[in-house]
């Protein structure tokens, strides 16, 4: 009985507590369930969001760049297919194995050999370890007909800028270049590794343009990366394709031409619509080595060359015009009633306070005009008319031709030059203008400075009568679906009386055409091509007393740097303007011989090309009534 | 009294036939369904595919069922005959996978047996409970209250333990403690007496963190704050709580839980199989295995009140208790209620070792059923009725 007792007992105890313990269960039980609900209802949204982020992976497809064509619409910058072979561990028996086998068939440096091993025990399996890049075309088809030999080892294909014209169009297309962490905006796209945007030139100017719209492909991908499958995939939208106003033939011709010189610019306008048919700058550097990613040597080379191949200076080289200058103050005179009948007698220099100001000419030019001095370059009648009617009007007239200001070409980087004022040098310098500094303006040295694209703006001005015409480098865009073009332009007028435009237009006819003129010797013989011009030779030392006693050093004799820089500004045809070219040679000498024969050259080619005449790259049809 | 002495002719008595007949197949289809569950989950595991683990996982439950069925027809006095032997070979395999088990998953677990691998703290998880309750059948209510008599028992505990918290297990070690626990409780130990060991516990903890390994420290503290360390341990938490949380209260639908199939959820086969199937089942899916498991605890619960020897009862509320342990653990883990300590989800998780374990233990839990009606003295005497 007692052992009955005692289990009676127990079994009471024991009910009593399994049915505790089964309490304490079912608590438990209910935290779970309590987890769960949290997790899987209150926070389901939550997880939702990162669960999707997990396995779903953005990839940005780059759209192809627009190309960039002439006005004729040959092709300036191209994407070009650029082969590059990669390996896949996954698909090799052995990664070494096929490295050696691949250095049969191309070479392969063992510095590459290495990098590639490294490269690929850092990477996954399944991803793509560059081998090698830009590989020729003899080497894609060895590398494929090999293929058997082996694994893992593919050719993929990627596209580089190309710039077919090279050096010669480098300044006026730039290039481009590896997105620097400066230009990251927080666009996809500009992450995306070897992605290339428009660092210089047309390239950056356009780059939104060129660069067109990114394609998203949404992938699904598994926990170590590897895409599963494409969920969705927008392409994007492709560059569109500018289409400029440069005539490559011409470029090219320019560009040759200036290379005769150590560094020089040029600038070819169409008078009647501001389209830059030709914009050259001497020495210039290769675009496709920036794409291609310079070496520091490289690069410091470029950087220190005293000639400075990068620069464009075309518009953003600023030169004191020298008497190319002259036309804009005898504008001036005329506009303050100092008309072209006007007679100075030219000694071969001019004092003005205890200061002597001397003509390009030693013994003096006599008696000379308005038309007289311009055709002679007389100093002395600019240092007459200058000081009668001050440096302001003179810069205001400057002004009115482009002068002093960019004259806002679509192009990165232009320069606006000075044309000083009474108020520009106190502020800038900070002391008062001085009496003799107005002559020295008058003869386009001293503070003035202008570019060659300024120059060539006024020269187009000049020729076309008085009208405000404005350079364009691009006439529109083009893509599959057509294009905008931009309208010719309707110029309005300067505002300056026509037979003042007539008189100097006379003058400088006389410069080229007059037997006596100072550029003569370089005028287009040409019948009805004729051209008219004005030469410019700009010091860059200032000549002393002594020099000047002994005799005025001739350039030949002076070291490159020292040496005059050489202008010429002109048109063409003489008679029916269609051509504005200025030219300056940097310590090229005498404007009349050395820039007036290339000017001559220059338009003369022009001329032959006609490239305004010839009909251009149909972007889409002209909108009626808006022809010129 | 008459009714006693009736049912214990019957029990005594039982032909092949009739014990059959009084398995408790309810508890039998139970385990049926769960590894069902289970089955259906490594086929999505392996992406829609038997291979590699639910064909092999459904030869194992095979066996499982057949030595369980076995296990349950063996008499319940034998079992009690032979429960310190097993517990001692238990502790012996022990020893032995000390001395020359071979080094798996950084702890020294298994002996290869070349046919199976055999973990021996899995099989004294069961052993050990044989042994407590055989201890405490033969322990008056009395004595019960007596510490002397607490002494072999908390041996008993105390060499399994430091075994295989030297391997280092600490999900075992915890496991086999409180399902020895449980039996202790049911036995009738006074409550007194669980709050010192929880207080002596306790002030353990310092010490014990110090003996910790670096991996199991790094796990708790993974647990304390997962956001921090989101590449490394806290990974998989991370990855697991957004698979269930992901899965909503339906689901993303068989075959079809990005996490899981993705990979990015981290041994889903295995120990995270509960968050797969909260991922592609939702809540509704999670709580109704719950439930299964709850039906299948609530029978073991219901046995062993029901049964007419202390033996049969520790052992039932035992196993069962083991049993409830799994599961709690398992989930509770994989939803960040507690560190990750490494215990599988049983009938449901890949694996042979804890799925055989819970097996044979559901074996003697029916054997109990079985043969609730054997008398079984204090001193072990079954035979003198």
């Amino acid at each position: 009985m007692a052992q009955n007792h005692d289990d009676s007992s127990k079994s009471k105890t024991f009910s009593r507590r399994a049915l505790f313990l089964a309490g304490g269960q079912a608590l438990l039980f209910s935290t779970l369930a309590g987890r769960m609900y949290y997790l899987q209802i209150i926070k389901s949204d939550t997880y939702k969001t990162l669960a999707e982020d997990n396995r779903i992976n953005l990839r940005v497809l780059p759209p192809p760049r627009g190309r960039i064509l002439d006005r004729f619409g040959v092709e300036l910058a191209v994407n070009e297919q650029n082969y590059r072979l990669v390996l896949v561990r996954e698909q090799t028996l052995d990664v070494e194995a096929t490295l050696d086998s691949l250095s049969n068939v191309i070479s392969l440096s063992e510095h590459d050999f290495k990098r590639v091993l490294r490269e690929v025990k850092r990477k996954r399996a399944f991803v793509p370890v560059t081998v090698r890049d830009n590989l020729s075309w003899e080497e894609v088809s060895k590398i494929s007909v090999n293929a058997a030999d082996l694994p893992g080892a593919s050719i993929e294909v990627g596209q580089t800028r190309s710039y077919p014209y090279g050096p010669a169009m480098a300044h006026t297309l730039g290039y481009v270049a590896a997105v620097s962490e400066r230009d990251l905006t927080g666009e996809p796209l500009l992450e995306l590794p070897g992605f290339r945007i428009g660092k210089n030139g047309l390239e950056k100017q356009h780059d939104l343009v060129l660069r067109g719209k990114q394609g998203n492909s949404h992938l699904e991908v598994n926990a170590y990366g590897r895409v599963i499958r494409e969920l969705s995939r927008d392409e994007g939208e492709p560059g569109r394709d500018a289409v400029l106003t440069i005539d490559a033939g011409l470029q090219t011709y320019v560009q040759q031409r200036l290379m005769s010189e150590q560094s020089a610019a040029a600038v070819v306008m169409d008078i009647k619509n501001g389209d830059v048919l030709s914009l050259g700058s001497v020495p210039s550097y290769d675009p496709s080595a920036f794409n291609r990613g310079l070496s520091t040597r490289e690069w410091n080379s470029l950087i220190k060359d005293h000639l400075s191949p990068l620069t464009n200076k075309a518009i953003a080289g600023t030169f004191a015009p020298g008497s190319t200058f002259k036309m804009i103050v005898a504008l001036a005179a005329m506009k303050e009633g100092i008309g072209p009948q006007h007679s100075v007698f030219c000694p071969g220099s001019m004092r003005l306070g205890n200061a002597k100001f001397h003509c390009w000419k030693r013994g003096g030019h006599g008696w000379v005009d308005l038309n007289g001095s311009i055709q002679h370059s007389c100093d002395v009648y600019f240092y007459d008319v200058a000081r009668r009617i001050g440096v302001d009007k003179i810069a205001a007239m400057a002004n009115r031709f482009g002068l002093g200001q960019p004259v806002g070409v679509d192009l990165p980087g232009e320069r606006s030059g000075v044309i000083p004022t009474k108020a520009w040098k106190l502020a800038n310098v900070g002391e008062p203008w001085q009496g003799g500094e107005t002559l020295i303006a008058a003869i386009g040295q001293g503070f003035v400075l202008s570019t060659p694209l300024q120059l060539a703006t006024m020269t187009a001005r000049i020729a076309s009568g008085g009208l405000k015409v404005t350079p364009r480098l691009t006439r529109g865009f083009n893509d599959e679906a057509g294009g905008i073009a931009e309208p010719d332009p309707q110029f309005e007028s300067i505002g300056v009386p026509a037979e003042h435009m007539r008189v100097i237009q006379n003058a400088m006819d006389a410069v080229t055409n007059n037997r006596r003129g100072t550029a003569y010797k370089a005028r287009i013989k040409e019948e009805g091509w004729e051209m008219a011009g004005k030469t410019g030779t700009s010091q860059v030392r200032r000549i002393t007393l002594a020099e000047r006693a002994a005799g005025v050093f001739k350039n030949e004799d002076l070291p490159w740097r020292r040496r005059d820089h050489a202008l010429f500004v002109g048109y063409a045809p003489v008679h029916n303007p269609r051509y504005a070219c200025a030219v300056i040679v940097e310590h090229g000498g005498g404007g009349s011989s050395t820039a007036a024969p290339i000017v001559r050259d220059i338009l003369t080619e022009t001329q032959r090309r006609d490239p305004s005449g010839a009909p251009a790259f149909q972007l889409l049809a002209p909108t009626p009534g808006q022809e010129t | 009294m008459a009714g006693r002495f009736s049912s214990m002719s019957q029990s005594t008595g039982l032909t092949f036939g009739q014990k059959i007949w009084s398995i408790n197949w309810g508890m039998v289809l139970l385990v049926v369904l769960i590894f069902s569950v289970g089955f259906a989950m490594l086929f999505s595991a392996g992406n829609g595919n038997i291979n590699p683990w639910a064909s092999r996982q459904a030869i194992r439950f095979g066996g499982g069922l057949l030595l369980m069925l076995t296990v349950a027809l063996i008499d319940i006095r034998i079992w009690f005959r032979y429960a310190y032997a097993l517990y001692f070979i238990a502790l012996f395999l022990l020893v032995a996978v000390e001395v020359m088990g071979t080094v798996g998953m950084g702890a020294q677990r298994w002996i290869d047996l070349k046919v199976i691998q055999l973990q021996p703290s899995e099989v004294m998880k069961v052993c050990l409970i044989l042994a407590l309750a055989r201890y405490f059948n033969g322990v008056s209510v009395e004595d019960i209250g007596r510490p002397t008599y607490l002494l072999i028992p908390l041996a008993l505990i105390a060499a399994p333990a430091t075994l295989v918290l030297k391997q280092p297990d600490l999900g075992t070690t915890v496991m086999l403690a409180m399902a020895a626990g449980a039996v202790f409780f049911c036995a009738g130990v006074r409550l007194w007496k669980f709050a010192i060991v929880g207080a002596a516990g306790l002030a353990a903890i310092p010490i014990g963190w110090q003996l910790l390994h670096e991996y199991q420290k790094a796990r708790v503290m993974t647990f304390m704050n997962p956001e921090t360390d989101p590449l490394g341990t806290g990974y998989h938490i991370m990855q697991a709580m957004i698979a269930l949380g992901s899965g909503g209260m339906f689901g993303k639908g068989f075959l079809l839980g990005s996490q899981s199939h993705l990979n990015f959820l981290p041994e889903k086969q295995t120990d995270f199989i509960f968050t797969m199937l909260a991922e592609e089942f939702g809540m509704v899916g999670g709580l109704g295995l719950i439930g299964l498991y709850i039906l299948l605890i609530i029978y073991g619960i219901a046995i062993s009140l029901r049964t007419r020897n202390q033996f049969g009862r520790l052992l039932a509320i035992g196993l069962t208790t083991n049993l409830f342990l799994y599961v709690f653990i398992n989930i509770a883990m994989v939803m960040g209620l507690i560190p990750v300590v490494g215990v599988p989800l049983p009938l449901i998780s890949y694996g042979g070792t804890a799925m055989l374990t819970v097996m044979v233990g559901l074996g003697l839990v029916i054997s109990v059923y079985v043969h609730r009606d054997t008398f079984i003295s204090r001193r072990g005497v079954t035979e003198e009725l």
